[in-house]
This record gives C-alpha cells, sequence and structure tokens, in this order.
C-alpha cells in the first residue's frame, strides 16, 4: 500500500527527514513514536503535500503511484487523509456543506459524477450516529468555536465520510483528556478495516492501550531507528528514548 | 498550469462574460456638456418646463462646484466636454410599448445576459425594467403590477403618467447640489425606474432594474425614485453590466428611497460593470449616491449590495432615519482584483427617537485591488435612544493588495449606544491547505473560503440572487491565487 524509501526532506535548508524507510501494508496500523523534533510532524505533513517542505531525495509510492509528485488534493482523491494535529478554523463554512465539496473533489478525481444532495446527508448522518456526534456539528462553522476534543472528533468524523485508504494521525491524542482520547480512539477502530492502513504519528504510548498498532516504529534524528510490536512502545514508556539513541550512536 | 502565459492572459480577459458589445443602430449625441446638452435630453423626452428648469438650476449648481478628492481612490481627471450625454438605441415610436416592437437585437442581448424579456420566461416572481445606455427599453409585468395599484416604469413615462407623484419626491432625498455626482445626474439624467407601492400594498413580485451600458465614450446617469406609501412593502434588485472597452466610462446615478409609516423598502444590487483588464485599462467608473429616507414611524430600508465590477467604485447607500423606530440596515460585500478601487460603505444619520442601524460590510482585495470602507454614523441630539451595530471585516488575498477603513462616528445625544467591530485577515496557507487535503482543489478552497466570509451578507440577499452572486464571485477571483 504504502512504501517510503529513502525519504530526505529539508525544511528552510535544514535536513529533517534523513532517509527515512517505511512499509506500511492495507489493513494495518503502524504507531510512528519518537522524541520531539524527530521529525514526527513533517512525516506526516510530507505524505499529505503540505507546501513548505522540500524533498530533497527518496521516494514514496502509494498504490504504485508516486505521491509526491501529486498535489494536496490528487492525494485525497487518490485515497489519503491527514488529521491534523492544529485542525483549522473555516469561519462561515459549514462542516457539511465543506464536506459535501470534499467529497465532489474526490469522486470528481476517480472520474464519478457529483453525489445526490439526499444521499449524502442520510450518509453524513448515518455517521454522526455512529461516532455517537450530535447532528448539530455538521451545521456549524468548520472548527470554529471548536473545543480540543470536538476539532479531534471532528477530524475522525470527516475521516470517517471520506473514507480514505491511507489515514495518518498526526498526534490526535494531543491535548484530550482521557474521556475524549476514548471517544477519539473508538471512532479510529470503528473505521478499521482489511483495505484501510493508518500511520498514528504520537509522542505518549497512552493512545495505543485505545488503538492498538501492528507495529511501532522509533523515529529519531530523520530516520526509523527500531520498530517492533506494540511492547516496544511499553518499554519507551517506561525506558525513555535515550537508551535507544545511544545503541544507535 | 504550466500553459502558456498567453493562454493564461486570454483565460483571464475572457472571464468578463458580460463584456460584448451589442451591434445596433444607435442616436448619439456629440460629446460635450453645455446648457444646450441639458435642453436637449429634457426636449428628447419631451418634459415639462417645471423638469427643465429643475436640470437646468441643477446644471448651474454643477458648473461651481468641485470633483470630490476625499476618496482613496486614484484616477486621472474626467474631462467631461469629452462624453457623450445622450445614447439610444432608434425606434420607430417614443419608447417601445410592447415587446414586439422592441429590436430584435436588444432581446438577444438581453437574453445572452440570462434576463429573457418575454414574461413566461422570466423568473417567476420578478418583473424587470431593462435600461439600455440613456433609455429604458421594456419593462415587464406592468399590467399585474397595476393590478395591485403598484406603479412600476421607466422614469421618463412617470414623469408623462405620473408627474404629481414625481414632482413631489424627486430631489427631496438626494437634494441636487448634494454632491458633484448628484448634480452632474440631475442635470443630465436620461432614465431609470420609477417605482410607487400605494398604501398597505405589499408588492406582489420583486422589481427589478437591469442596466446595461452598450454605447462607447457614453455616460450613464440614470435615476431611480422609490416610494413606498404608509404600510407597503417592496424588494427591489438592480443587476449592471458592460462590455468591455480599453476606454472608461463614467455612470453616475442617483438612487432614492422614500418610505412613510410602518413601510419597508428592501434594495438589493449586484453590481457587475466591466472592471478593467488585470493592468487597469479601461472599466467603468460608478460614482454613485444611493439614499433613503425613512420618514415615518416604524419604517425600514435596507441595502444590500455585492460590489464586484467597475475600476472605481464609490458609493455610501445611505439611511436617514428620522421616523421614530425607523431602522437602517446596510449589508456589503465588495470585491476588488487586479488594479480595481473601491472606495465604499454607508451613512446612517440618526435624527428620530428610538432610531436603530446595523453595517455589516466585507471587503476582500486580490491582485493589486485597493479596498476602503467608509462609514459615517451620526446620531442627532433629537435620536433618543439611537442604537448602532457596526461590524467591519477585510480579507486579503495575496500580498500586493489592500484595506483600508475610515469610520467616522458623531454622537450627540448621550443615550446612544454605538458598537464597532473591524477585523483585518488574510486567507491562510493552513486554511487553504486544510481544505486540499480533504480533496478540495486551489480555486474551489478560495471560493469555499471567500463565501464563508460573505455568508452574513449574502443570507440578506433574495435568493435567486444569492447564488447569481457567488458565482459572480469565483469568477471574479479566478487566478487571484498560485
Amino acid at each position: 500500500m504504502l512504501t517510503i524509501e529513502n525519504l530526505q526532506v529539508e525544511v528552510d535548508g535544514k535536513p529533517i527527514l534523513r532517509g527515512l524507510n517505511l512499509e506500511l501494508p492495507a489493513g494495518q496500523v503502524h504507531a510512528i513514536m519518537g522524541p520531539n523534533g524527530s521529525g514526527k510532524s513533517t512525516l506526516a505533513h510530507v505524505l499529505a503535500g503540505k507546501p513548505g517542505y522540500t524533498v530533497t531525495g527518496g521516494s514514496v509510492t502509494f498504490n504504485g503511484r508516486d505521491l509526491l509528485g501529486l498535489s494536496p488534493e490528487e492525494r485525497a482523491g487518490e485515497g489519503v487523509f491527514l488529521a491534523f494535529q492544529y485542525p483549522v478554523e473555516i469561519p462561515g463554512v459549514n462542516n457539511v456543506y465543506m464536506l459535501k465539496a470534499a467529497l465532489n473533489g474526490i469522486r470528481k478525481h476517480r472520474g464519478l459524477g457529483e453525489i445526490n444532495a439526499v444521499e449524502f446527508l442520510a450518509m453524513v448522518k448515518a455517521k454522526t450516529a455512529s461516532l455517537g456526534l450530535k447532528e448539530s456539528l455538521l451545521n456549524r462553522p468548520v472548527n470554529q468555536g471548536f473545543s480540543g476534543g470536538e476539532k479531534k472528533r471532528n477530524e475522525v468524523f470527516q475521516m470517517s465520510v471520506l473514507e480514505p485508504t491511507l489515514a495518518v494521525l498526526d498526534e490526535t491524542d494531543s491535548g484530550l483528556d482521557i474521556d475524549a482520547l476514548r471517544i477519539v480512539a473508538e471512532g479510529v477502530n470503528q473505521l478499521r478495516d482489511p483495505k484501510r492502513s493508518f500511520l498514528v504519528v504520537t509522542h505518549y504510548q497512552r493512545l495505543l492501550d485505545y488503538i492498538v498498532p501492528d507495529v511501532v516504529h522509533v523515529l529519531a534524528q530523520g530516520q526509523i531507528i527500531k520498530s517492533g510490536t506494540r511492547e516496544l512502545a511499553l518499554e519507551l514508556e517506561a525506558r525513555g528514548y535515550d537508551w535507544l539513541l545511544q545503541a544507535v550512536a | 498550469m504550466s500553459a502558456p502565459n498567453t493562454d493564461v492572459q486570454a483565460f483571464i480577459g475572457q472571464k468578463y462574460e458580460a463584456g460584448f458589445v451589442t451591434d445596433i443602430e444607435q442616436e448619439h449625441l456629440p460629446p460635450g456638456l453645455s446648457e444646450d446638452t441639458v435642453r436637449f435630453i429634457s426636449g428628447k423626452k419631451g418634459e415639462p418646463e417645471w423638469l427643465l428648469e429643475w436640470r437646468l438650476k441643477a446644471f448651474r449648481r454643477w458648473q461651481e462646484m468641485k470633483e470630490p478628492e476625499w476618496a482613496h481612490v486614484h484616477y486621472p481627471k474626467i474631462d467631461y466636454q469629452s462624453i457623450s450625454y445622450w445614447a439610444a438605441p432608434k425606434s420607430k415610436a417614443d419608447g417601445p410599448q410592447s415587446l414586439a416592437d422592441v429590436d430584435p437585437k436588444l432581446i438577444e442581448t438581453y437574453n445572452k445576459l440570462g434576463i429573457p424579456l418575454e414574461e413566461q420566461k422570466m423568473l417567476a416572481g420578478v418583473a424587470v425594467d431593462v435600461v439600455f445606455d440613456s433609455v429604458s427599453v421594456h419593462t415587464t409585468f406592468k399590467e399585474k403590477l397595476a393590478d395591485a395599484g403598484v406603479i412600476f416604469c421607466s422614469f421618463s413615462e412617470a414623469v408623462r403618467e405620473h408627474p404629481e407623484l414625481v414632482r413631489r419626491y424627486l430631489g427631496t432625498v438626494v437634494p441636487q447640489h448634494d454632491n458633484y455626482f448628484a448634480a452632474l445626474n440631475s442635470a443630465v439624467f436620461s432614465d431609470g425606474s420609477f417605482v410607487y407601492i400605494p398604501k398597505n400594498t405589499r408588492s406582489p413580485m420583486e422589481l427589478s432594474t437591469y442596466f446595461r451600458m452598450n454605447a462607447m465614450n457614453t455616460g450613464q446617469f440614470e435615476r431611480t425614485l422609490i416610494v413606498a406609501d404608509a404600510g407597503s412593502y417592496v424588494s427591489y434588485l438592480e443587476g449592471c453590466t458592460a462590455p468591455q472597452r480599453d476606454e472608461n466610462q463614467l455612470h453616475a446615478a442617483v438612487v432614492e428611497l422614500v418610505v412613510l409609516d410602518d413601510a419597508e423598502i428592501k434594495y438589493s444590487t449586484v453590481q457587475n460593470w466591466y472592471p478593467g483588464d488585470e493592468e487597469g485599462r479601461g472599466g467603468i467608473y460608478n460614482f454613485v449616491t444611493k439614499r433613503g429616507d425613512c420618514r415615518g414611524r416604524n419604517s425600514k430600508i435596507s441595502w444590500t449590495q455585492v460590489e464586484t465590477g467597475s475600476a472605481i467604485t464609490w458609493k455610501y447607500p445611505s439611511c436617514v432615519l428620522k421616523g421614530e423606530n425607523s431602522v437602517g440596515e446596510f449589508y456589503s460585500v465588495a470585491l476588488t482584483h487586479n488594479r480595481q478601487q473601491a472606495d465604499t460603505g454607508t451613512k446612517m444619520i440618526h435624527i428620530g427617537r428610538n432610531t436603530r442601524s446595523t453595517i455589516v460590510s466585507k471587503g476582500i482585495s486580490a491582485g493589486r485591488g485597493q479596498n476602503a470602507y467608509r462609514g459615517l454614523v451620526r446620531i442627532a441630539k433629537s435620536a433618543e435612544g439611537a442604537r448602532n451595530y457596526t461590524q467591519c471585516d477585510s480579507l486579503l488575498i495575496g500580498d500586493q493588495c489592500g484595506a483600508h477603513t475610515f469610520p467616522y462616528v458623531e454622537v450627540k445625544n448621550s443615550s446612544a449606544k454605538l458598537e464597532h467591530e473591524a477585523s483585518t485577515s488574510k486567507i491562510s496557507e493552513d486554511q487553504l491547505f486544510y481544505l486540499r487535503s480533504r480533496g478540495i482543489g486551489q480555486e474551489d478552497a478560495v471560493n469555499l473560503i471567500v463565501n464563508g466570509f460573505c455568508k452574513q451578507v449574502f443570507k440578506e440577499l433574495p435568493m435567486e440572487f444569492a447564488v447569481e452572486a457567488q458565482k459572480l464571485l469565483s469568477v471574479s477571483l479566478e487566478g487571484a491565487v498560485g
């Protein structure tokens, strides 16, 4: 599904990712952990195509396509979704209106016609119900006046409507209390599917109590320095990152 | 994206869809302005002596006045002698009475603009008066309106058929010498629309005037007068387009609204005069005086405007709130792209007790556009308990445009309550990326953000107009980002 080979990325001439390799098969959940400044968010942004990053080497192949050659909207069309660490407010634009534009953009990319408005409304209402969200969420302006927890839940809601094949979660747990965390994680778990892969970027193993990963990768100094199972995350929590960094050095 | 530059330019050049010229035989007055010009226009229209005298008085005042320079706009001096003050399609009779008398070329022009003149093809519930250069060419649904007692006709016809009404109200809201452009208009105005809604009558349909400038080197000076008698209501819409030309053209209109006890006028404008090209060549100078007089108790005027066209816009639709409990509203979206300049806003003059006003202004600047909001809220000594709320937001797209705000407040009664909120923001990279990452293309993302920004104003527009306004905005913003 997703193959990252020797990816090198700079921001303002400063190297952030220095030869990152990653293989994410369909249907799996991989967690990316690592100390501050290791390049976790950069990886998430580069996968979604955020401007401001310069790829200086390597490749990212997604379902056989060169992902790096696509615009952000084309990547969404191909099935990539980024759940933002800091979701952006768009005043005056209804959530549901934005989602309809998004879904139609994706459908257009896939050569499909626009979705029927009645079907669309029925679909989003069903999704809000299954995620335990209020329908009032639909007609609120995108993220405007939302609490931290509401913003993250809205990201998961958008994900459930757009049904990506690759979902990248950028520190979705940051700023959430334990109840909000559980709700968000449950939403993600509902979306787990043999055809859908998740890349979960997180600081803390706490999130992985709820979203149980198949593989845990440690990202440090712009490279994956160790990969392992769920237990690796627990070990990191107990011992920190220093022992790993020293082992690499 | 990688299209050669010339293709891109051709694409931008095409985007003003109303930019075509109608090849029609026209009657022209040679350029020049003197008392003879005023007499010619008045004579052409077979006006009574009192109106000619009224025009001449205005002309004499205008000659003593100076063109205002306080607005935040820049343009070369206008040579008023190089403008033609009369252009009309040649017709058999003195103004066509039925559609059969209208030149087929004119009907085709309006079809192209999406304004079919055949009543069965019209939007249900909207009557239209169409003004082509200096004259009104047709008014639809007149009979149906007449059944309700509503008078809706060209200004010239009103002078002939309803002289007592015209004489009673003309110039009582915007006096002849009010300002330079209003004085010029009073002297040489050619046509426009007249509306009278009788007592306790709700107009059975929305009324609309569509202005089209076609002839070259011609100014358009129309005059609109709407009177809502006690207890009546009318919603009036106004649209404007002009061909694409390299020369600037002057449009100096005057609109007067009179609202009596418990009556209401809702006045909506979608202004899409030719804005000039990306280098600032051509385009309309839109120097317009619009004012409404809330004369009666509990009367109300609501102005809604969407201004996307014109090279320069100089326009301040205002409300004089004389009647006790009267209400004035101003909702505005003004967009400037390329080299467009706009200096627009409103005046709310509170005179009566417990008068209330609301101002919501949304300015959008893109390219090298310059957008200024200029607003005055004046609370007279007599306006016990007056209230005003002003919200004034600017949105910048790119880094070569400008937004300016000039709010004036004069309060002479200490019981007044005024609120003012203002904001300036840029469409951020983060907002764009957020929407694009959801699958929305760049231009659609910009449109979505801009429409969200304008939402408060769009919801004040009649439904059909709101859809039109959104489309217009997206066309006007083409190529603004990226």
